[in-house]
């Protein structure tokens, strides 16, 4: 029942978009103002897609598996919370989620946007509803989620395991909500083109969408990175594979872009940049979304191997990209040439070095992540990139980009000179002799991972003294900075202090090292509703006595039959300690890797830090 | 000229980048690891099963002929498994089952061998499991299908019907 009302109003949908474009078209050269109408149009297609959704979520919480998508990604024995989480966790409901946000997000801005004019209202309109309509089609064409089957299985096949944790449950609609809210950028970028209505005011606008987005896809990334250090098992947080590149390379795009609107909300003066970061932010995603979803990359984001899927996004993508290069080469007047007289030293060239910078840490994670296929396809050679590649080709740049960070914010707008030269150089002498004390007894890198500290914790410092003397007066961009800085310290900190051990075990044995020993207590056997947990523990004596007991866990899925492992992390705000255990095929030891990892639970604290500065931006009062 | 060049210029990098992402979607991402066939043989020292006599694997492993290399142990309860696939190919008089006994107790052995009857033309000892690591080996059960000196064929995990009819066609 569900799945019909569901089916339906995907179809409703998408005949309202039929009446939206028609009445856009009519109301576009006819009248002054802005048709109801209209409005109730994209509010009843809205309405429909969540009514659709919701068809989706019902069939999932009451395991109809007459619909195909729910016997597929679903398990009675399933707990309700990763039934519901499983509504988006497969091909379909996901994209029905992108079908989501596009009409939530349109429709917002309609009513947010009174104040602006009304035909660049409209063209938005149109350039969103050509997105919307391409989803729906898409949708109802090659993936429809309410496919119905035929004798109804009694059991579904279950959601894989590894995606049944809180953090990735919320990961995807997080996510999606700055994945696909590039759309409206995207849109409202091509309209104000063609209509020539870039401006200041348009910047103030348009700059509240970005930061929305922004915040949740900061979020988004920040919860699928917690996912797989908790999950996976791995002991890492970022492992430059191809599916977090593709949500960072948006990322990128949109801070870049978050920092051009800056200067043209001031100085009018790079619009060119705003409109070609406009358009490859959204292209971006879409660009992801097809890579990770054709199955061209594999990954666990892989749900289905379907190439015709592939092949639609490919075309729809290129459409959007031609008819946003059409429409940026042949309407965009480049007007204002205040671009060429930016003075050597004042914010604007400050922001446009960082932004190089951006450039090129984006190229670095496009090429690494496109050229594989590339090789593959021209000359049949298969290679994988991996993190060498990127922390060669990013980490030294990140030093004068930090550098930069921290100067940039204290020049004036459009001329400016150092003052206090004094305490610049003073916060530079203090950073490179705290972090010579900190790294003394380092063997390998010393001299990188010196002046990499150093322009860290200059940063940290220069953002810190920033609080108190300005006064929280910018506080957004202070905050966002501290952030940064704070992020990249506990990253290096981390990578440069951790331990590891991998030893193999057994039962009642001991591991001993200069700095603590591992004695191996016992394991227990438990049955849980849709899995049997096997745990282990573990006694963590430290040289001066304390003990620590871990408690990592195995756990053998029935439906469908995979064993995961569960780290057991114990987490203060030093360090982490980090545990998983492995079964071995045929032997009677466990393969335990142990990990001490400092500063970890900072990295978190300091990306909430950076998404927690986008929120007051957005809620501050000009 | 110079306005009409760049948005061809546009196009044509767009449309090679859609061409190579085409051609990507078809062909197949799984990844799959080249196998090691026709890799020589590791030559290896071992006791024989139940004796004290040492034999070099050079004396075993002669040319033109098929040799099943078979690495068991009676605490293994999938060699349980393959044990009746085994026996049915140790009635073939074209190829020769070689076992190898791998970390296992002498007396179980026997008694295992004993219960289900031997395949084997010759076992071999490896008490510590080092033989088995030299030739690259998973864990128990695994079959390595030899012929020439040369590995043809690795079956990783215990022989099924499948595997057995494949060994069968090839030294037919």
């Amino acid at each position: 029942m569900a799945s019909l009302i569901g089916s339906y109003s995907l179809i409703f949908g998408l005949f309202f978009s039929i009446f939206i474009i028609f009445f856009s078209i009519k109301n576009f050269n006819n009248s002054k103002i802005f048709d109801k109408r209209i409005l109730y149009f994209i509010f009843l297609q809205f309405f429909f897609v969540v009514l659709s959704f919701f068809g989706l979520i019902l069939s999932f919480i009451n395991s109809d598996f007459s619909n195909e998508t729910v016997f597929n990604h679903s398990h009675t024995t399933k707990p309700i919370f990763y039934k519901i989480s499983g509504t988006w966790g497969n091909h379909e409901g996901s994209l029905l989620l992108w079908l989501f946000v596009l009409t939530l997000f349109i429709f917002l801005f309609i009513l947010r946007s009174k104040e602006q004019e009304k035909k660049y209202r409209i063209l938005t309109l149109l350039f969103q509803q050509i997105i919307i309509v391409g989803f729906f089609v898409f949708l109802i064409k090659t993936s429809n989620p309410f496919n119905y089957i035929f004798p109804v299985p009694d059991e579904g096949l279950g959601l894989n395991p590894i995606l049944q944790d809180p953090a990735l449950a919320i990961h995807p609609p997080i996510l999606y909500l700055g994945y696909v809210g590039t759309s409206i950028i995207f849109s409202s970028t091509l309209a104000a083109t063609s209509l020539n209505y870039i401006s200041k005011d348009w910047a103030t606008h348009i700059k509240k969408w970005v930061l929305i987005s922004w915040i949740f896809l900061t979020i988004g990334i920040l919860l699928g990175s917690i996912w797989a250090y908790y999950e996976l098992g791995w002991g890492g947080f970022w492992f430059w594979d191809p599916v977090e590149n593709v949500s960072l390379m948006p990322w990128l795009a949109l801070t870049m872009l978050l920092h051009c609107i800056l200067v043209l909300e001031k100085k009018l003066a790079l619009t060119s940049w705003v409109i070609v970061l406009s358009i490859s932010t959204f292209t971006l995603s879409m660009c992801g979304t097809f890579l990770v979803r054709s199955g061209i990359l594999n990954s666990v984001h892989t749900f289905a191997n379907d190439p015709e899927r592939g092949l639609y996004i490919l075309i729809f993508l290129f459409c959007l990209i031609f008819l946003s290069i059409f429409i940026f080469l042949f309407f965009h007047k480049d007007n204002n040439r205040i671009y060429q007289s930016f003075f050597w030293l004042s914010k604007e060239t400050s922001i446009l070095v960082n932004n190089w910078f951006m450039l090129y840490f984006l190229s670095v994670i496009l090429i690494g992540t496109v050229y594989p296929i590339f090789l593959e396809v021209l000359s049949s050679q298969k290679i994988s990139v991996g993190p060498p590649f990127y922390n060669k080709l990013i980490i030294p740049f990140l030093i004068p980009f930090l550098f930069a960070m921290a100067i940039g914010p204290n020049l004036k707008w459009v001329k400016s000179e150092f003052q206090n030269k004094l305490k610049l150089l003073i916060f530079f002498i203090i950073s490179l002799l705290l972090s010579l004390l900190i790294l003394k007894n380092l063997r390998v890198n010393f001299l990188l991972n010196t002046i990499l500290v150093t322009s860290a914790f200059y940063l940290f410092f220069i953002t810190l003294r920033d609080f108190f003397v300005k006064k929280f007066r910018n506080l957004s961009q202070n905050l966002a900075h501290f952030g940064f800085s704070l992020l990249i310290l506990s990253i290096l900190f981390n990578n440069i202090f951790s331990t590891e051990i991998i030893t193999n075990l057994r039962i009642g044995e001991i591991f001993e090292s200069k700095k603590f020993k591992i004695v191996f207590e016992n394991i227990e056997q438990k049955d849980k509703q849709n899995y049997k947990s096997i745990t282990g523990k573990f006694n963590i004596e430290n040289l001066n006595g304390d003990i620590e007991i871990l408690n990592p866990e195995l756990r053998v899925y029935n439906q469908p039959n995979i064993v995961t492992s569960e780290a057991d992390i114990k987490t203060n705000l030093l360090e982490d300690k980090f545990m998983t255990m492995n079964l071995v095929q045929n032997q009677d030891y466990f393969n335990i890797r142990y990990q001490i990892k400092p500063f970890m639970v900072w990295i978190w604290i300091s990306v909430l830090l950076i998404s927690f500065a986008g929120l007051i931006s957005l809620f501050k009062k000009r | 000229m110079r306005i009409k060049f760049i948005p061809l210029f546009f196009l044509i990098i767009f449309l090679a980048i859609f061409f190579v992402f085409y051609k990507g979607l078809q062909i197949s991402n799984i990844y799959t690891p080249k196998d090691n066939y026709e890799k020589n043989i590791p030559s290896f020292n071992t006791k024989i099963f139940g004796t004290d006599n040492k034999i070099n694997s050079e004396k075993i492993f002669k040319d033109e002929k098929y040799y099943l290399l078979n690495i068991w142990a009676s605490w293994c309860v999938p060699c349980r498994d393959e044990h009746p696939f085994l026996i049915n190919l140790s009635t073939y008089k074209n190829i020769e089952i070689i076992g190898l006994n791998y970390k296992d107790d002498n007396y179980n052995a026997q008694k295992f061998l004993k219960e289900f009857n031997s395949p084997y033309e010759l076992i071999l000892f490896d008490v510590d499991g080092t033989i088995a690591i030299e030739w690259g080996a998973y864990g128990v059960p695994e079959s390595f299908l030899i012929y020439n000196n040369k590995i043809i064929k690795k079956i990783i995990g215990p022989l099924d019907k499948n595997s057995l009819d494949e060994i069968k066609r090839i030294i037919k």
